[in-house]
């Protein structure tokens, strides 16, 4: 496995798509938060939840990064050689999944931390200082959505092996759809709380108490789905014709 | 007819076509030569208009290329194969290529029938072996009747009943008085298919002109010869100032041809077992042109840019 | 008028086009059907509320419109283009014409398909297009379609690659106006005059006169510009980025 994941880990990082997806996260993120620092006057005071502004435009990019990751293996058919290699899919796919959410999970604490300070430096209010297991959440935790939603965007991207279609899948998805389900009348409320990565959000910024899930359980709750979906995604990788 | 002058590419800091000019005639295919990545496929893109000549110029037929009315019945070309979007049919790519030079449908089905692809013409381009994607690019390079064809590598990957038919295609279009330009790195190839050579190196043109003559210049053409009384004939054409090399139990003699060995023989009554001109292929002569290119370009460039260390330790004197 | 007839070619003759079409007007008269179906009188069916998909149909377009570009750079199909029609003004401007148009068309269809099959479900409640608002919330989705994949174009002309083309058109879309707002004391002033607020202004805006809830329909616009001003303004800034792409294309090695 170590091997497995010394060969992916070379594959990831000898592509472009993963270094400007990291310098854009880190990029927009922190400039959000000192943006959002630097504009904010008036009566009420920066919180740490200002300071994770930016942080769901991460998201989405750490998620076209995932997704890119496994749809140009099946564009420039390198999967196929992956598979040459190591005729167990399931464990070469697992090995990237590995490599890709590990990416994504510290690339999420450097940015969530990162826009934290930030933030800190230029606005320096009470608010800012993370004082309870709800604020460490919402900083630190960035990293672990970030890692999950990576799982996802793997396993669509495994699904559908095709960069347009992964990528409008998994960006339409979380942005909109999410949203349009909970806006059904009657309906709409149940529907929204079950919805993946609204109940991402729920983890990130604490309990609202209509929701059925506690801030973890939001988190196991996304991170099943990714799981699920993953599994799916090896099963039918499994079966296909690579 | 095809004129490049002065024409030069720069890719950043990489001069990928080095202030090259020739020409192209009618009625004759003329062949593109040179290694891989030697700037041949660059410098068609820029015959083509598609990229921008850093310096320089390109005319066909006196014309810039995005000047022509209706390019595809003056120039047909032919770069990359895998030019089509996969999920259209055959028939599909050809008549949005009529449609956009305004050419009648029935045309489409006239070079489909030429290139014999007629059988496939609704399957999608996606599952085309590359030879038939090959004749498919030959089709479209065709759809237009035009005087002029570019063809890039044409004959890449093709089985040898495909590079025959490439081959005796060529011919056909340069009778019918066109203008034929092929590139290949196969010099072979260029041999059994071009009449006039355009060989470049790096960049740079390092000869215009016949294939027959680039053989003959370029290669030094020696002659064998075999006799019981060598050592007389030796001192011979040594006391003429020709140059020989012994060679086992036979001389090769260079700079004169089997004609003159043989009467200087006659005259001075000796007898010769064997008179064998060694003609020089086509390999020798490209390999022995483009091989001084790269070391005098791999030459220049220690002086331009600081030397790699391995390279530097390789050149230094031992201390 | 040649041109305008390759390019139409060029795109129904690839597979993306239909999907993309199929899936905007599935998702929009979906939608809309599923809205008439859960309405009460907590939550009453309008036409506004019958154009509840309208966004989605709008990205989807806009992914269609963007891959119309980019796959011709992927398989260089662009240059073949631009071989049998050197000008590459033209050749993109008649592209980009043909894209719009079906995209009008998607629009027109997903818009009136979204409201009559409010109409067919709840036969009760009265959906006539009587305001100008009303016919601007149904006819003028077509319109932003269009205008938007002159935007999409315009991004995949200047990026050349679909993920990215993609991406950064759906980003910019559903997060990116979104995020500005929230910045604060600066954010909304600039988000008065960013162009898909404008776009969204005009399909809703002016007043909305049922005075309805926000969930009820496309998304609201904070915009002060009036609804054709506003539509004139996203259709400049469209012209401005394909006018920027294509000056590019034309510098640019294909």
């Amino acid at each position: 496995m170590t091997a497995l994941l010394a060969t992916e880990r070379i594959k990831l990082f000898t592509t472009r798509s993963p270094w400007w997806s990291m310098i854009m996260t880190l990029g927009i993120t922190v400039g959000l938060a000192g943006m959002v620092a630097l504009t904010h006057a008036g009566d009420r005071p920066l919180t740490v939840e200002h300071s994770q502004f930016g942080s769901q435009f991460g998201l989405m990019i750490i998620t076209v990064m995932a997704a890119l990751a496994v749809t140009t293996e099946y564009r420039f058919a390198t999967i196929r050689t992956t598979f040459q290699a190591v005729p167990n899919r399931t464990s070469i796919l697992l090995a990237k999944t590995a490599v890709v959410t590990g990416l994504a999970v510290v690339v999420g604490e450097i940015t969530a931390f990162g826009s934290w300070a930030v933030a800190k430096l230029i606005d320096g209010g009470p608010e800012l200082s993370i004082r309870d297991s709800g604020d460490l959440r919402m900083v630190a935790g960035v990293g672990l959505v970030y890692g999950v939603a990576a799982v996802m965007a793997v396993a669509v991207g495994i699904l559908v092996r095709q960069s347009a279609g992964a990528i409008s899948i998994l960006l339409i998805w979380p942005l909109l759809a999410e949203n349009l389900v909970g806006l059904i009348p009657r309906v709409g409320d149940d529907l929204r709380n079950w919805m993946p990565y609204v109940n991402a959000g729920r983890f990130l910024n604490g309990v609202d108490p209509e929701m059925p899930l506690s801030a973890w359980g939001a988190l196991a709750y996304f991170a099943g789905v990714a799981a699920v979906l993953l599994g799916t995604a090896l099963v039918v990788a499994n079966r296909r014709d690579a | 007819m095809i004129e490049a002058t002065g024409l030069t590419k720069h890719y950043g800091r990489t001069v990928a076509v080095d202030n090259l000019s020739f020409g192209v005639g009618e009625g004759r295919v003329t062949g593109f030569l040179g290694p891989n990545g030697a700037g041949k496929s660059t410098t068609m893109r820029m015959i083509l208009g598609l990229d921008r000549p850093t310096s320089g110029d390109v005319r066909i037929d006196g014309e810039h290329y995005r000047d022509l009315k209706r390019p595809l019945t003056t120039v047909g070309a032919l770069l990359d194969a895998k030019w089509v979007h996969p999920n259209r049919s055959a028939r599909a790519h050809l008549r949005w290529l009529a449609a956009a030079s305004k050419l009648p449908y029935s045309r489409v089905d006239e070079v489909l029938d030429i290139v014999g692809l007629t059988a496939v013409a609704n399957k999608r381009a996606g599952g085309f072996s590359l030879g038939m994607s090959q004749r498919l690019g030959i089709a479209g390079a065709l759809l237009g009747d035009p005087r002029v064809l570019l063809f890039d590598e044409p004959v890449n990957g093709l089985d040898p009943e495909g590079i025959l038919w490439i081959r005796r295609f060529m011919h056909r279009l340069a009778a019918e008085g066109r203008t034929v330009f092929v590139s290949s790195h196969l010099l072979s190839e260029m041999a059994q298919t071009a009449q006039d050579l355009v060989v470049i190196g790096r960049g740079k043109l390092i000869y215009q002109g016949t294939v027959d003559d680039f053989i003959a210049n370029a290669t030094e053409n020696t002659v064998v010869v075999r006799s019981p009384e060598l050592d007389r004939l030796t001192e011979l054409l040594r006391a003429d100032g020709v140059s020989l090399v012994a060679d086992g139990d036979a001389i090769r003699v260079s700079g004169v041809d089997s004609a003159a060995i043989g009467e200087l023989a006659a005259a001075n009554k000796i007898v010769l077992h064997e008179l064998n001109p060694q003609i020089g292929s086509l390999e020798e002569a490209f390999i022995q042109l483009t091989g001084d290119t790269v070391e005098y370009t791999a030459h220049t460039d220690q002086h331009t840019a600081p030397a790699e260390p391995a390279g530097a330790t390789e050149e230094a004197p031992p201390a | 008028m040649t041109l305008l007839a390759v390019e139409r070619m060029k795109l129904f003759t690839t597979r993306s086009p239909w999907w993309c079409t199929v899936a905007a007007l599935a998702v929009t008269i979906g939608f809309a059907a599923l809205m008439a179906g859960t309405a009460d009188a907590q939550a009453p069916l309008t036409v506004a509320a019958t154009q509840f998909g309208y966004n989605f149909g709008l990205v989807v377009v806009m992914v269609m419109a963007g891959l119309a570009i980019t796959t011709e750079y992927r398989f260089s199909t662009m240059r073949a283009t631009f071989l049998a029609v050197p000008n590459r003004w033209s050749a993109l401007l008649a592209k980009t014409a043909v894209v719009a148009v079906l995209a009008g068309i998607v629009g027109e269809i997903a818009a009136f398909g979204s409201w009559g099959i409010g109409k067919l479900i709840k036969p009760g409640v009265d959906l006539t297009l009587n305001t100008a608002y009303e016919w601007r919330a149904v006819a003028g989705v077509g319109l932003v379609y269009a205008v938007a994949a002159v935007v999409a174009v315009a991004v995949g002309v200047l990026v050349r690659h679909s993920a990215g083309a993609i991406s950064l058109v759906l980003i910019y879309n559903l997060l990116v106006e979104g995020l500005i707002v929230l910045i604060p004391n600066v954010g909304p002033k600039i988000h008065k005059w960013l162009p898909f607020n404008m776009a969204h202004q005009f399909v809703t805006g002016n007043p909305d006169p049922t005075g309805r809830d926000v969930n009820f329909g496309p998304p609201l616009s904070d915009a002060t510009l009036g609804p054709w001003a506003a539509l004139a303004y996203f259709a400049g800034f469209a012209a401005v980025l394909l006018v920027i792409a294509l000056a590019v294309a034309n510098r640019r090695d294909a």
